[in-house]
C-alpha cells in the first residue's frame, strides 16, 4: 500500500478504484487507517450481498451501502441514495466501472461518478489502483491464492467547472490508470 | 511486620518462578529431544551473532559519518545485509531452542513467502488459478509435513514434487480449459514449486537426519570428559553425588555438535559464499561471466569466493562430522551451487525485467534475493551428507 501525492485524511472523500476482485472493497477498505476506515461505506450491489446471512454479515462489518440495481426509481436513483446516506460524515468507495472485469484493460467509466461530483463538488475525488487483486481472486473463484498485492492512492481531483461528463471520466479512468505505471 | 511479609511473598514468588522453569525445562525435554545443548553450535552460533551485532553497530556508526568518508549507498546496503543476517540468525537460533518442529514451520514459512515473491513475479493466466491454489495450500505445507516425518519418509518426500505436484499441475491447468502458452505456464509453476518449496525443504531436513562420521560410527557422540571437574572415571552411585543435578547431566551429557550445528555451519557457509563472491568481484572483478543476466558477477569473484569459502568450511570443520579434506570438498560443491543458484535466480529476474524480487511491491522485503544460493545448494548438501555420512 501506498500514497502518491496524496495523504490518509477522515475528510469526506470518495474513493474510485479499477474493480477485478471481490476482495477489492474490502481490501481497500481495511488498507485505511482506523480512523478513516471508521468514516468510509464501500458502495455494493444489493442483489449480490443482500442474498444469504453470510454474505450480508460480511456487508455490515464492512459498513457497506447496499445500493439497489434493479429498481431505480425518480428521486431514488443510486446517486441520490448515496448522496443522502453519506450526509456530512462519510466518505465513500466506488468502483465507476460498474462490474468486475475479464480483461487486463480497464472499462470506461459509468457516469455515476459524474453526477456525484456534480452534486456534491466538495468531495475530494482519490483515485485508487489496486495490482494483482485479479490474480489472487479472479472473478468466478471462491478460494484466493495468497499473491502479493499492491494498493496505490493518487492525488486528489475534483469535477472542473464547466468540464463535460466524458472529459471528466476520461479524466478521471486515465488518473487511475496512470497509478499503474508509478 | 511489612518487610517480613515481602520478604516471604518474594521467596514463594522465586520459589514458584522456580519450580515453573524446572516444570517447563522437562517438558521441554519430552516433547523436543533436539534442544541446542551441544557446545560446539552454541560456540559457532554465539560467535557468528556477536559478530553480525559488532557489525550492526558498525554499521551504525558508518550511517552518521559525512559522505565524503563512507559511501551512503554502500553503507545502506551494508546494513540492510546485516539486518537481514541477524534476522535470519535470531529466526535459526530461535528456531534450535525451540526444537526442530519450529525450525521446519519456519523454513516452511519462507517457502510460503518465497513462492508468493516468484509467482507474483510469473505471470500466470486466469485458468492457472485452480492450480494455483492447490500448488500454495497443499504442496508446499505437504512437503514440509512428510520431512517432519523424518527419514522413513524420504522416499515420499524426495518425490512428491518432482513426480506428483510435477504430474498434477499440467493436468489442472488442461482441464481449466485454457491451452494458450500451456507448456510455458505449467513450467513456471513447476520451477518456482521446485526452487522455493522442495529445494529449500532440504535445508531443514539435515535435522532429521542420523548422522556418522565417515568411518560409520554415530556421529553426535556424548563427550565424556565433558564434565567442568575433569572426571575421567564415572560418577560413583553414592546418594551424595546423585544430586538432580548431577543426575541431569547423566541424562543428557554434553554433546560435542548436533544436527543443529551442520544446519548452520551449511546456511552460514552459503551466506559467507555470497559475500566473498561479491568482495572478491568488486575487488579484482574484470571478466564478468554473462553480462546480459548479471554484470556484477565475474570468473574473478567466483573464484575468490570459492578459495574463501574453502578456507572457512576447513576451519569449521570442527561442527560437523567431517574431516578437514572432506569439509573442503563439500564447502567447494556448495559455493558452486550457491553460485549456480544466485545465476539463475538472476537470469529469470532480468527476463522478467525486475531488479530484484524486493523491489515487485513496495514494502515487501525480498526473500527469495536473500535465499536463492540457499536454495540450490540444499539438495546437494543434503544429499552428500545423507549419502556418505548417515549409517
Amino acid at each position: 500500500m501506498r500514497w502518491h501525492e496524496s495523504q490518509p485524511d477522515p475528510c469526506q472523500r470518495i474513493y474510485f478504484a479499477n474493480h477485478t476482485s471481490h476482495l477489492d472493497a474490502l481490501v481497500l477498505w481495511s488498507s485505511l487507517p482506523r480512523l478513516v476506515r471508521e468514516v468510509t461505506r464501500p458502495v455494493a450491489a444489493k442483489d449480490y450481498w443482500n442474498k444469504g446471512p453470510i454474505r450480508r454479515y460480511i456487508a455490515d462489518c464492512f459498513n457497506a451501502m447496499l445500493i439497489d440495481r434493479e429498481e431505480i426509481k425518480v428521486h431514488q436513483s443510486p446517486v441520490d441514495v448515496m448522496i443522502r446516506e453519506i450526509g456530512l460524515k462519510y466518505s465513500l468507495i466506488v468502483f465507476p466501472e460498474g462490474t468486475r472485469n475479464h480483461e487486463e484493460e480497464m472499462q470506461d467509466f459509468k457516469s455515476g461518478l459524474y453526477y456525484l461530483s456534480k452534486k456534491r463538488p466538495d468531495l475530494e475525488l482519490v483515485p485508487v489502483y489496486m495490482d494483482n487483486l485479479n490474480r489472487v481472486l479472479p472473478r468466478g473463484e471462491f478460494l484466493p491464492v495468497p499473491l502479493l498485492s499492491c494498493i496505490t492512492f493518487g492525488p486528489p481531483m475534483w469535477l472542473e467547472a464547466k468540464e463535460s461528463k466524458v472529459d471528466f471520466l476520461k479524466r478521471a479512468r486515465e488518473a487511475v490508470r496512470r497509478l499503474k505505471d508509478l | 511486620m511489612t518487610p517480613n511479609l515481602l520478604a516471604h511473598f518474594e521467596f514463594a514468588w522465586l520459589a514458584s518462578t522456580a519450580d515453573a522453569t524446572a516444570l517447563l525445562a522437562d517438558w521441554w525435554e519430552i516433547v523436543n529431544p533436539q534442544m541446542l545443548r551441544d557446545q560446539r553450535t552454541n560456540i559457532l552460533l554465539g560467535t557468528v551473532l556477536g559478530l553480525l551485532i559488532l557489525a550492526f553497530f558498525i554499521g551504525r556508526v558508518l550511517k552518521r559519518q559525512p559522505e565524503s568518508t563512507a559511501n551512503p549507498a554502500v553503507v545502506r546496503t551494508f546494513n540492510l545485509r546485516v539486518r537481514a543476517w541477524l534476522l535470519m540468525c535470531a529466526m535459526l537460533i530461535f528456531g534450535f531452542v525451540l526444537g526442530y518442529s519450529v525450525t521446519l514451520v519456519m523454513f516452511g514459512l519462507i517457502s510460503f513467502w518465497a513462492l508468493r515473491e516468484f509467482i507474483t513475479m510469473t505471470p500466470t493466466r486466469r485458468g492457472d488459478h485452480r492450480a494455483l491454489f492447490w500448488t500454495f495450500m497443499l504442496f508446499t505445507p505437504l512437503q514440509y509435513v512428510l520431512v517432519a516425518q523424518g527419514g522413513n519418509f524420504y522416499a515420499i518426500y524426495t518425490v512428491m514434487i518432482p513426480v506428483y505436484a510435477s504430474l498434477f499441475i499440467p493436468a489442472r491447468i488442461a482441464f481449466a480449459g485454457d491451452p494458450k502458452r500451456f507448456l510455458e505456464r505449467t513450467a513456471k509453476i513447476q520451477a518456482g514449486l521446485l526452487i522455493c518449496v522442495y529445494s529449500l525443504s532440504h535445508a531443514p531436513a539435515i535435522l532429521t537426519l542420523r548422522l556418522t562420521d565417515s568411518a560409520g560410527k554415530p556421529w553426535p557422540q556424548a563427550a565424556q570428559t565433558a564434565s567442568p571437574m575433569g572426571e575421567t572415571e564415572p560418577m560413583p552411585t553414592t546418594p551424595a553425588a546423585t544430586t538432580p543435578k548431577a543426575a541431569a547431566d547423566e541424562r543428557t551429557p554434553q554433546q560435542l555438535g548436533s544436527n543443529a550445528g551442520v544446519l548452520f555451519f551449511f546456511i552460514l557457509l552459503v551466506q559467507l559464499n555470497d559475500v566473498f563472491q561479491y568482495g572478491w568481484g568488486i575487488l579484482l572483478g574484470k571478466h564478468v561471466i554473462a553480462p546480459e543476466i548479471n554484470a556484477s558477477r565475474t570468473w574473478e569473484g567466483l573464484i575468490g569466493g570459492c578459495l574463501c569459502t574453502v578456507l572457512v568450511g576447513v576451519i569449521l570443520c570442527w561442527v560437523t562430522p567431517f574431516r578437514w579434506d572432506q569439509a573442503a570438498v563439500i564447502s567447494l560443491i556448495v559455493a558452486l551451487m550457491g553460485y549456480a543458484g544466485g545465476m539463475t535466480m538472476s537470469a529469470i529476474k532480468r527476463d522478467r525485467g525486475v531488479k530484484d524480487f524486493g523491489s515487485l511491491v513496495q514494502g515487501h522485503a525480498g526473500v527469495l534475493d536473500r535465499i536463492d544460493s540457499l536454495c540450490f545448494a540444499a539438495p546437494v548438501f543434503f544429499h552428500i551428507t545423507r549419502f556418505f555420512f548417515t549409517a
